[in-house]
């Protein structure tokens, strides 16, 4: 049954998820309505990667329910998980475009293996693709050509090549000079209304975070801790949010990472790994 | 005491990990061959890495072949010849490189072309998050890239073993027949009077198919297997190299034992 249209895309109740003995997600509780873009921001190593890993089922939560329209998607088996699939798209760190092929081909990679639409046609929709993220020019060349932020605008045009309703962004900004990063933070804004979708941000720049999100959530000891608008954020005087906006070295989040007393450690102890 | 005891930890540790790889190893060896048929359909894309695989190392083969037959007749004639009967020379070449040196040296060779290549190629595509993108794509990176990559070695090495085998007795030809001297008609049905289809050929083949299941299977498994890191591809590759290598002897004493044994 289709699900009604307002209700949300994603449904996160209770999530928990760890790997290698470690939990990164304890009690995360998060619900993201149609055609939002949200921002999920927080620390390396804060569990931001592997929110996106369970929406798109790569991981699958330890207890807890994952769904996205209306799917339950840890319980999902093969086929109907790449039937999802087929809905998602998903822009990684550094693009991950396929060394081997051209940039035509790279975004012409879902229509073939997805469809079965005439070479023509593929090739229109490849070259509209193109132009949405401005590189019809580029279509010939080879990903080792590419600028960093040419190559995930090439892979953001492979990622909406299928038209998806939900777009994952894995930290869409990183090593990017400002005007790309400003580039794919206007994409990103826009290709969200034009396309219908709804988007979710992993990142840490805060400030084309700031311009673009409609919503934006910390993640911090494995759940949410803060959950408002950039408005909000902009205002806020919360400690926590203020040394997070403004890149403060040390705060509520500890600049060190847990050790023994230093002058201990320097006078008596002589293992230097202790 | 407590010595005895680290080295026991030690060796039960390290056969529980060799015990978990071969696990892991069988698992994936299920995966691919049950996707090897859909993989097939895609004649294309298995005519591609053919050529990658295969067509690529046709030089280093069809060049280690032709020297390998060459040294085969000076070292073979200079033996023969002791006992008058140099004009063996065309079977001793071509048994032993239709039973052994054909399908063993490309096995070995193809390994370190080819299978190393394959390796560090799949270990790169993971490390760049190139099959995590396919697999969110809902294309299985297992179908798409794997298993047409080893139905590749399984195809070519067959193919490259007769080629090694072939260069490897004209190789021979031109040095036992026109450099030494020996009469070219003995050379020629001395070899076809010695060599059995079913028995050599037949049976050099099949090696050469069990090696390029071996190779195949090894080469897309550490590649797929590869820590995304460049130690972890370069650890891989060698891995590869040097796994291949042992499993293609091991094999050929087996299969040798099982093929030959109780003939003569």
């Amino acid at each position: 049954m289709p699900e009604p249209l307002d209700a949300p895309l994603i449904e996160l109740k209770d999530v928990r998820f760890g790997y290698g003995g470690r939990l990164v997600l304890d009690g995360l509780d998060l619900t993201v309505p149609r055609g939002q873009i949200l921002a999920v921001m927080g620390g390396s190593g804060s569990g931001k990667t592997s929110l996106l890993g369970l929406l798109g089922g790569r991981n699958i939560a330890l207890s807890g329910s994952v769904k996205v329209d209306g799917n339950e998607v840890g319980s999902l088996n093969g086929a109907k998980l790449y039937a999802l699939r087929r809905r998602m798209g998903m822009l990684f760190q550094f693009g991950a475009l396929f060394t081997d092929l051209s940039v035509f081909e790279n975004v012409a990679f879902p229509y073939r293996e997805q469809t079965d639409l005439p070479e023509a046609v593929i090739r229109d929709l490849v070259l509209l693709k193109l132009e949405a993220v401005g590189l019809r020019g580029a279509a010939d060349l080879a990903p080792s050509q590419l600028s960093g932020g040419m190559a995930r605008r090439v892979a953001l045009a492979r990622a909406i090549a299928l038209d998806p309703m939900l777009m994952f962004y894995d930290e869409p900004f990183t090593g990017l000079d400002p005007i790309s990063a400003g580039i794919i933070g206007r994409l990103i804004q826009r290709l969200n209304v034009a396309f219908g979708m709804t988007s979710l941000l992993v990142t840490h720049d805060v400030n084309e975070t700031l311009r673009i999100a409609d919503r934006i959530v910390v993640i911090s000891e494995g759940r949410i801790v803060r959950d408002m608008t950039p408005q909000e954020l902009r205002s806020s005087d919360d400690r926590f949010i203020r040394q997070f906006a403004d890149g403060l070295p040390d705060g509520p989040v500890p600049f060190h990472y847990p050790a023994s007393p230093y002058a201990g450690q320097l006078l008596g102890d002589h293992d230097v790994h202790a | 005491m407590t010595f005895m005891l680290d080295f026991l930890e030690g060796l039960g540790a390290a056969a529980l990990r060799v015990l978990a790889r071969l696990g892991l190893a069988t698992g994936f060896f299920q995966a691919v061959l049950a996707r090897a048929p859909g993989s097939a359909k895609r004649f294309g894309l298995l005519v591609r890495e053919v050529y990658f695989s295969g067509v690529r190392s046709l030089a280093i083969i069809v060049v280690s072949g032709l020297f390998v037959g060459m040294v085969l007749a000076v070292q073979g004639y200079e033996v023969l010849q002791r006992f008058g009967s140099a004009d063996a020379l065309g079977s001793l070449v071509a048994l032993s490189l239709v039973r052994e040196l054909g399908p063993v040296v490309a096995a070995l060779l193809f390994a370190g072309r080819a299978g190393s290549a394959v390796t560090a190629e799949i270990g790169l595509m993971r490390a760049t998050e190139q099959l995590a993108a396919m697999d969110m794509m809902a294309v299985d990176p297992i179908t798409r890239v794997v298993a047409p990559r080893f139905l590749a070695a399984v195809a070519s090495l067959p193919i490259l073993a007769v080629i090694f085998s072939s260069a490897g007795v004209i190789g021979a030809y031109l040095v036992g027949v026109e450099l030494i001297g020996i009469d070219s008609g003995a050379f020629w049905s001395q070899m076809s009077a010695s060599v059995d289809f079913r028995l050599d050929v037949l049976n050099g083949l099949f090696k050469a198919l069990v090696f390029g299941v071996a190779v195949g299977l090894i080469s897309v498994f550490e590649g797929y297997h590869a820590a995304p890191t460049a130690e972890g591809v370069a650890g891989a590759t060698t891995r590869t190299v040097v796994i291949s290598s042992l499993s293609v002897l091991t094999l050929d004493f087996i299969l040798t034992v099982l093929m030959f044994r109780g003939l003569n």
